[in-house]
């Protein structure tokens, strides 16, 4: 255990010290520590406004002092609200990516490791999941279960699960074959243990990458799902329910629809480049900024 | 000969995906939402007594084991039977006969513009690697990639209000059939909206491409036999880029009728995504199931296309 600990806690500086010199990578360092942190002061309600305080008096004010980002047309506090709605959508997508990359990561280690009927299961369930665009089988699962973030959270869960499953699968079947996993079943260590201490430290990498991924997906999509009204439910404060009311009053308050959306845009590119700059950390001979 | 038994392979493999797809659609939207008499009744469905909730059960063959309500459903789909819309009482067939049609053009059109739009900037940017314009299309890119179709659609809704007091909810549909004219004008601004994600992902497909075909020696050869630029670029790379593009533009269209969704509700156009969308808000859930295996199975039927027009595109597939 503190070999492991030992060895571990170094390896994690030299990753983000070798995102940190990627000039992508830095960005997306930086947006994503900007993000959490709106994130964790719209959460904890450290915030100057309350985002679900209104205030008729002041509907609908441009940018001021005391409204950094303008009010809405309840007199709710558009930055208080956008940094709520940024701590809702990443509560769901770090929700739903852990249950996806925890389930799907099992399932494709299994599948490799074991191979034979377990990976003809596992592989045809894959496969049948990816006959679905993405957001339909969300919808799917939301429609079955009912509106809600938890139930977002689920749905986004499910659409994600196969795609762990699949990048877990494949270098779990040649860390499989190693010399060192062989050498471990002859000393007749416990499968449990090969797994969790040989193989899942290996395949981890194209894991990560993953799931930055994953959770810029995950944002994409719980608004998308709010903003069809199938997700976070008003008056909770939500990116895709902000743009959906902002329609009808954009003409009138432009800050009301351009804050929240340029808010999932930055949040979009900040993971993607983060996930760029760690593909490039993680192993140094691939390109980063090639496929999606 | 290789190829034909490659290709009825890949065929008996969709059959089956298809039957998995089915299968999928049956647990999550039969036996997950409860039963077919609480969607059918509400709330009213609390009142019922035992004896009459197993008559209903009884009427709706909800009381058999799954296996065979499963079994007795697929033989309906393949009779092409969707059954009975809860809330119209149609046939769900007939809503989606509809529907389909202004889905499709939707797509063909955002497809179309997506591609040239796609090509043409992913050529520009693939001639100089690490140039301005390179930089600058691979930025738009980026944002191209990261803006969502809702906010997109939302902006471009509140902008066409503003300059031509023009609102896509009020005012009936133009089918294709009726005014060509009316039904462009009204199909343009979604099928835009839609098609920057999709040329964004042609972008950097055909960047991509580009940049690793140019350093092949042949266009090596093209440029030192002195022949101009612009020649080598369209008829040396772009000729050997293409195959590629198009899978993409097959995957892609794929995931455009996902896109659909949300760009029919913002426009309000009746399609199948604002069929499916209704039928979600109003728990029609005959209508969300038929919906939904009718989208799902044209993706995998277009994924199979897509294959299928690639292996004949590219011989060197066939060899292996």
């Amino acid at each position: 255990m503190t070999a492991g600990t030992a060895a571990a806690a170094p390896r994690a500086d030299h990753l983000v010290a070798r995102i940190w010199r990627d000039g992508n990578g830095r960005i997306g360092l930086v947006v994503t520590g900007l993000l959490v942190l709106a994130a964790v002061l719209g959460v904890l309600g450290v915030l100057p406004h309350d985002p679900l305080a209104q205030a008729p008096a002041d509907r609908l004010q441009g940018p001021s002092a005391a409204h950094w980002l303008g009010t809405d047309q309840f007199g709710r506090d558009v930055a208080a609200r956008t940094a709520s709605g940024i701590g809702t959508s990443l509560r769901v997508a770090v929700l739903s990516v852990a249950i996806a990359c925890v389930a799907g990561s099992l399932l494709g280690v299994l599948a490799g490791f074991f191979r034979g009927w377990a990976d003809q299961v596992i592989g045809r369930v894959i496969d049948v999941l990816f006959a679905f665009p993405a957001l339909l089988l969300a919808l799917a699962v939301v429609s079955a279960l009912g509106s809600g973030w938890q139930n977002a959270a689920v749905a986004i869960a499910v659409v994600y699960t196969p795609i762990f499953a699949r990048v877990a699968r494949g270098p779990t079947l040649s860390v499989a074959r190693s010399e060192y996993v062989k050498a471990a079943q002859v000393l007749g260590l416990p499968v449990r243990r090969i797994l969790f201490r040989h193989v899942l430290p290996n395949v981890a990498a194209p894991i990560l990458v993953q799931v930055t991924l994953a959770l810029s997906w995950a944002i994409l999509t719980e608004s998308a799902l709010s903003f069809l009204g199938l997700g976070t439910q008003p008056p909770q404060p939500s990116l895709g329910l902000m743009v959906s009311e902002a329609r009808d009053i954009a003409a009138l308050a432009w800050w009301v629809l351009a804050i929240p959306a340029l808010a999932i845009v930055i949040a979009v590119i900040g993971l993607n480049l983060l996930g760029d700059g760690l593909r490039g950390a993680a192993d140094p001979r691939s390109r980063t900024g090639g496929d999606r | 000969m290789i190829g034909w038994r490659w290709a009825a392979a890949r065929l008996g493999g969709t059959v089956l995906t298809l039957f998995g797809v089915t299968a999928v659609v049956f647990i999550v939207l039969r036996l997950i939402p409860g039963d077919a008499i609480t969607a059918a009744l509400g709330i009213e469905s609390g009142a019922l007594t035992p004896a009459q909730r197993a008559a209903l059960e009884y009427q709706y063959g909800t009381d058999r084991p799954w296996i065979v309500q499963f079994a007795d459903w697929l033989g309906q789909l393949l009779r092409g039977d969707l059954g009975l819309s809860l809330t119209s009482g149609k046939s769900v067939g007939g809503l989606i006969a509809a529907a389909l049609p202004v889905t499709v053009e939707l797509a063909v059109l955002a497809a179309a513009m997506g591609t040239v739009t796609g090509v043409a900037l992913g050529v520009l940017a693939g001639s100089g690697p690490g140039r301005a314009r390179d930089s600058v299309t691979q930025g738009v890119t980026l944002v191209g990639l990261a803006v969502p179709e809702f906010v997109l659609g939302t902006t471009v809704v509140v902008l066409l209000a503003e300059a031509f007091g023009y609102f896509p909810d009020t005012g009936t549909f133009v089918p294709l059939t009726e005014s060509l004219a009316g039904n462009l004008s009204q199909l343009m601004y979604p099928a835009l909206v839609l098609a920057v994600g999709f040329a964004a992902n042609v972008v950097r497909a055909t960047r991509s491409e580009f940049v690793e075909i140019a350093e092949a020696d042949f266009v090596r050869t093209a440029r030192g036999k002195g022949l101009p630029a612009a020649r080598v670029r369209l008829a040396h790379i772009l000729r050997n880029a293409w195959v590629p593009i198009v899978t993409l533009t097959g995957i892609q269209f794929g995931y455009l009728l996902g896109g659909t969704v949300i760009v029919e509700h913002v426009f309000a156009l009746p399609g199948m995504g604002r069929l499916l969308y209704t039928a979600i808000s109003d728990r029609d859930y005959p209508v969300v199931q038929g919906a939904v295996l009718v989208i799902a199975a044209l993706f995998v039927l277009i994924n199979l296309a897509t294959d299928l027009v690639y292996r004949a595109l590219d011989p060197r597939t066939r060899a292996s």
